[in-house]
């Protein structure tokens, strides 16, 4: 088995040819054939221009553009601060760390699931999952007042939505501000203990002890934190769209 | 009669077109590196490639059709260029010139725009194919940072020529997607300790990015250089940093 990948990838690394012709020629022909569609594209499709900017009319709903929709999605289940700021400076942060947690040595250079089956369905999950579905959601299925329509649904911007949401500590019973403002916290710290004490015995479970000890702590830390900090989003959504939960934490200063 | 012959080879053996081309397209091994070592474009490559990274199937295309839509922005932006004044004045009856007064004006805005679309699609599936083949891992690591950092300035680039047009679309998408910055932690009016710096409407995050503390003159001409000039050179200088390590690091396929 070992050996038999061995010599695949010594037969993968000892096959080089000319770059002229063999790839000029692919390259060539690629953007000759893109040039050709992105032509007729431009010729049948008209880019949108609607009427001139007007400062005191805002359109309902108002869209960020598709691809930041997303974000703008995540801003129904979480605060700006926190949707807009804090979390894509993670994905960005999180995106950049890729090559130095990931120690897995093998998959290097060519199509592997077997052997990085976990990085890939984590990839999968954050980009395809989380950050392609939330602009499908958000570029199909929001309407005015950011309300759920169908594709095929009339907008309307009357629609009655039942505002129904009540923050978590309010619905556990506590009524006093800074009982429910301390009850978020020790929630919200409660998610993180837990969520990474869960991801340790799920690394050890899938990657065994040997593996952790190479992986080492601040590599376990920074993917942990990242990592929980990311499903925190499904959370939240699951929390909303269940027990119309707003918030976890509610403070003075931020909500959570 | 005129000896064809004989007039191409005086030409060709010539002291100005042997200064200008240094070889012809003789097909010698030798010749086949001279054509990418002795050309600057396209010694972008290396002059020998392993095969299977030159398939389609394992690089799908993405990154150089990702270059190829920078080019192709680029072209048509400097022809609309020519003719678009940025100024919330004349603006919009620029454009509306350009679709219906200007040779190809409306053919070459709707290439710039559909360009700009695929190329933060193609950058997308750029970055998951680099995922897949682990193209990320050792030697590769601080190349996925450079790589996300032009993902990052991609949708920075679509960003500021979304309000160009200064129609109602372009106002609107960019005020919701900028209104992160408003909620910016301690640099955002409306974020969490904003007063703690004195933070203010005409003062924090997003007034610096407005140039003032709404959407005005000073944000269309302020994303307007962003987006023609400082943008597309920091792109630039990264994308040279970009190419030149894929090359030193033996391009595609596992480390040497």
């Amino acid at each position: 088995m070992a050996q038999a990948e061995e010599r695949s990838r010594a037969i993968i690394v000892d096959d080089k040819i000319h770059t002229w012709p063999h790839l000029v020629r692919g390259e060539f022909l690629v953007t000759i054939f893109v040039l050709v569609a992105m032509t007729l594209w431009s010729l049948l499709v008209d880019a949108p221009l609607e009427e001139p900017a007007n400062p005191a009319r805002t359109p309902n709903p108002s869209k960020a553009p598709w691809y930041f929709l997303g974000l703008q999605e995540m801003l129904v289940y979480f605060d700006p601060w926190y949707a807009g700021v804090v979390l894509p400076t993670f994905i960005i942060i999180g995106l950049m760390v890729i090559p130095y947690i990931d120690i897995n040595a093998k998959g290097n250079g060519y199509y592997t699931f077997k052997h990085r089956k976990w990085e890939i369905l984590t990839f999968v999950l954050g980009f395809h999952i989380l950050w392609v579905v939330t602009i499908i959601i958000g570029t199909f299925f929001r309407g005015p007042g950011w309300n759920l329509f169908w594709p095929w649904q009339r907008w309307d911007p009357h629609k009655v939505v039942a505002l129904t949401n009540v923050d978590l500590p309010y619905l556990v019973g506590l009524r006093d501000y800074w009982a429910m403002a301390a009850f978020g916290l020790f929630l919200v710290l409660l998610y993180f203990v837990v969520s990474v004490w869960l991801f340790y015995k799920w690394v050890i479970w899938i990657k065994g002890r040997e593996f952790m000890l190479r992986w080492g702590a601040v590599r376990f830390a920074i993917t942990a934190f990242l990592f929980v900090t990311m499903m925190g989003l499904p959370v939240k959504m699951f929390l909303r769209l269940v027990f119309n939960i707003k918030y976890i934490m509610v403070t003075p200063w931020l909500n959570i | 009669m005129i000896n064809l012959e004989q007039i191409k080879k005086d030409i060709v053996e010539s002291h100005v077109w042997k200064s200008i081309f240094r070889h012809g397209y003789e097909d010698t091994p030798r010749n086949r590196v001279l054509m990418v070592t002795g050309n600057v474009w396209m010694h972008l490559h290396p002059a020998k490639v392993r095969k299977h990274a030159v398939r389609m199937r394992f690089t799908w295309c993405m990154g150089g059709l990702t270059f190829l839509m920078f080019l192709l922005t680029v072209v048509t932006g400097i022809y609309l260029m020519f003719y678009y004044r940025p100024v919330p004045q004349y603006a919009y009856a620029d454009m509306k010139y350009l679709e219906f007064d200007m040779p190809f004006g409306m053919l070459m805005r709707n290439m710039h725009r559909w360009a700009a679309h695929a190329m933060v699609i193609f950058v997308w599936l750029h970055m998951f194919r680099v995922f897949l083949t682990g193209s990320y891992k050792p030697p590769r690591e601080f190349n996925w940072i450079v790589g996300v950092l032009l993902l990052v300035l991609t949708l920075l680039l679509s960003f500021t020529g979304y309000l160009l047009p200064w129609d109602q679309l372009a106002i609107w998408a960019v005020t919701v997607g900028s209104n992160m910055a408003r909620a910016t932690p301690l640099l955002g009016h409306e974020g969490p300790f904003a007063e703690l710096v004195g933070a203010n409407p005409v003062y924090d995050a997003r007034a610096f990015l407005f140039g003032g503390g709404e959407i005005g003159p000073h944000t269309l001409l302020r994303f307007y250089i962003l987006h023609c000039i400082f943008i597309p050179l920091v792109a630039s200088l990264l994308m040279a940093v970009h190419f030149w390590r894929i090359r030193r690091d033996g391009f595609s396929g596992p480390p040497l």
